[in-house]
């Protein structure tokens, strides 16, 4: 067995050593870098490097435009995840209808826009939404609706760039749905129509129980994504109008990589983490407590 | 049953309608000559088709060079993630050493770690080994994942252990063991492991962004995002460069997408 050790450490070592040193590593190097007042002149002379404790985070935390992006983040993700995961649970009905033909075909249909490139369908969705050339406009105008200058205003970005993101990544989703619904054993639809349930009926009461660590697992996939949220409103809007669509991630992106102000940076990125820790552990404890 | 059958399908184009129209406008619009996209009444498909915004996009702003970028980068990322990633699967899944499950579920807690936490440190760790502004500033990070190594222990662990008891009565050393007889039965899911790296690593913004910095280096995505910003108005012109970009994706998994789709269920049993 003592070979096999050895063999052992032999194949794990490229691996564990890129992981180790260029992932492990920086994440316990953002935290340390965020209790230090690291910038541009830090670069230029290491030596002009202090610790400052928690200041980066009461800096942070006193900042409004923090809470702005935070609060347009937590948008996008409560708004857009429900939104994504209710699209994708109904696509996932529709192509697994028994009468549905051609299912092969809707599913690689509604999986398309996943494999797109988020920044060419970004500009693609740009110029949908532009007030006068825009499709979406024209057709909005066609129906006699009032237009809407879905990028350019305040109270219409954040839902232009959600409805992308759910047209974006339903297709995702639904794949794993699909996997879920086909494992639910037909007696117990059987059983409930003998009873009499109908269709709704059935959904409710045996569908989506069956369906809970799906949505555990839809949920927290999508969760983390869309908490990341940055190259969409980097694309479409730059963070505007008047930071509406402003993130987390493009806020630490700035801080950081704009202004050098990399130790405020770190901060944020770690109040994001957080954040992405309380989301998963809310939600498997909401799972729990369904059983 | 006819009813529902009429709805289920009205709703399913009706929805394919919704997926594919983008694709189809960027598509449309990048054959139309400068300014047809935005007339009144508005143009579905091009009058004339012509590939002049292909031609400026090639020639005048040598959108080539980052083509050649982004294919190399994911060409040489997708290699080295098979390589590294398989290896470090298969040490999991199939040899014996002390403390391999604990070392594994430790492993795992890494997928809920935001990749931008470690980013900045990164940056700076590239900026000393003078990396930044290169191929390898890119690739490096994304040689090992741990979604890679998971994915490849899940699919070695049915490889039955007589297999590689028989090979080693045999003779068989470690290493040949693994490349002999482990790897070949492992193409299904190496084809698998190949595709996700290949569309993750073309498609991947952020990092590319913050590591590159002249624009003979850019990679796709962040190429045209510079060029979006300066070509504002010319929607031809973009759709084109869009074309450019997501198509090589697009028939990627077209071609391949039973791999693809395998590796999503994969993904998912843990959940």
């Amino acid at each position: 067995m003592k070979s096999e050790a050895r063999a052992a450490a032999l194949f794990l070592t490229p691996a564990m050593v890129v992981l180790l040193v260029f992932f492990f590593v920086p994440v316990i190097a953002g935290f340390a870098l965020s209790v230090t007042d690291f910038d541009l002149y830090s670069i230029g002379d290491i030596h002009n490097l202090r610790f400052v404790a928690l200041r980066n985070y009461a800096a942070v935390v006193r900042n409004d435009v923090f809470w702005t992006a935070f609060f347009n983040t937590l948008y996008f993700s409560i708004v857009g995840g429900p939104l994504t995961v209710a699209a994708s649970l109904a696509a996932a009905l529709l192509v697994n209808a028994k009468v549905a033909r051609w299912k092969g075909i809707f599913r690689t249909i509604y999986f398309a826009p996943v494999v797109t490139t988020l920044v060419a369908v970004a500009i693609v969705f740009r110029f949908l939404y532009h007030p006068r050339f825009g499709v979406i406009n024209r057709m909005l105008d066609a129906v006699g609706l009032a237009q809407v200058d879905w990028l350019g205003d305040p109270r219409f970005a954040m839902p232009a760039i959600v409805l992308f993101a759910v047209w974006k990544n339903f297709g995702y989703n639904m794949i794993i749905f699909i996997a879920g619904l086909q494992n639910i054993p037909e007696e117990l639809y059987e059983a409930a129509r003998i009873d009499g349930a109908g269709p709704w009926r059935q959904f409710r009461h045996i569908t989506l129980p069956m369906l809970g660590p799906t949505f555990l697992f839809v949920g927290v996939v999508t969760a983390i994504g869309y908490l990341q949220l940055f190259a969409e409103p980097y694309v479409m809007t730059r963070g505007g109008p008047v930071n509406k669509t402003l993130s987390a991630v493009m806020l630490m992106y700035q801080q950081g990589f704009k202004w050098w102000r990399m130790g405020y940076a770190a901060a944020i990125a770690f109040l994001l983490f957080l954040v992405i820790g309380a989301a998963t552990m809310l939600q498997m404890r909401l799972q729990e407590r369904r059983r | 049953m006819k009813r529902e059958s009429l709805i289920v399908h009205t709703l399913l184009i009706l929805g394919s309608v919704l997926a594919l129209f983008p694709l189809f406008w960027m598509l449309s619009a990048s054959f139309m000559t400068r300014g047809e996209s935005t007339t009144f009444p508005p143009h579905l498909i091009p009058h004339i088709p012509t590939l002049d915004q292909y031609r400026e996009l090639f020639v005048r702003l040598k959108i080539g060079r980052a083509f050649f970028s982004s294919t190399v980068i994911s060409v040489v990322t997708t290699l080295f993630s098979l390589l590294f990633n398989s290896m470090a699967g298969y040490a999991f899944a199939k040899l014996r050493f002390g403390g391999r499950e604990r070392m594994f579920g430790w492993l795992l807690t890494a997928l809920i770690i935001p990749a931008q936490v470690g980013m900045l440190p990164l940056f700076l760790m590239m900026k000393a080994l003078h990396l930044v502004n290169t191929y390898w500033g890119v690739i490096i990070p994304s040689l090992a994942s741990v979604f890679g190594i998971f994915l490849i222990r899940q699919f070695m662990l049915s490889i039955p252990q007589e297999l590689l008891e028989a090979a080693r009565i045999d003779g068989a050393g470690e290493l040949r063991i693994y490349w002999s007889v482990v790897m070949p039965l492992a193409r299904p899911i190496l084809a698998t492991l190949a595709i996700f790296t290949f569309m993750t690593t073309w498609n991947d913004f952020m990092w590319p962004l913050i590591i590159l910095s002249s624009d003979a280096r850019y990679t796709l995505p962040v190429s045209i995002a510079s060029l979006s910003a300066e070509h504002a108005v010319d929607v031809e012109l973009m759709m084109a460069g869009s074309v450019v970009t997501v198509l090589p994706v697009l028939l990627l998994f077209l071609f391949l997408q039973r791999y693809y789709i395998a590796g999503l269920m994969v993904g998912s049993v843990k959940g």
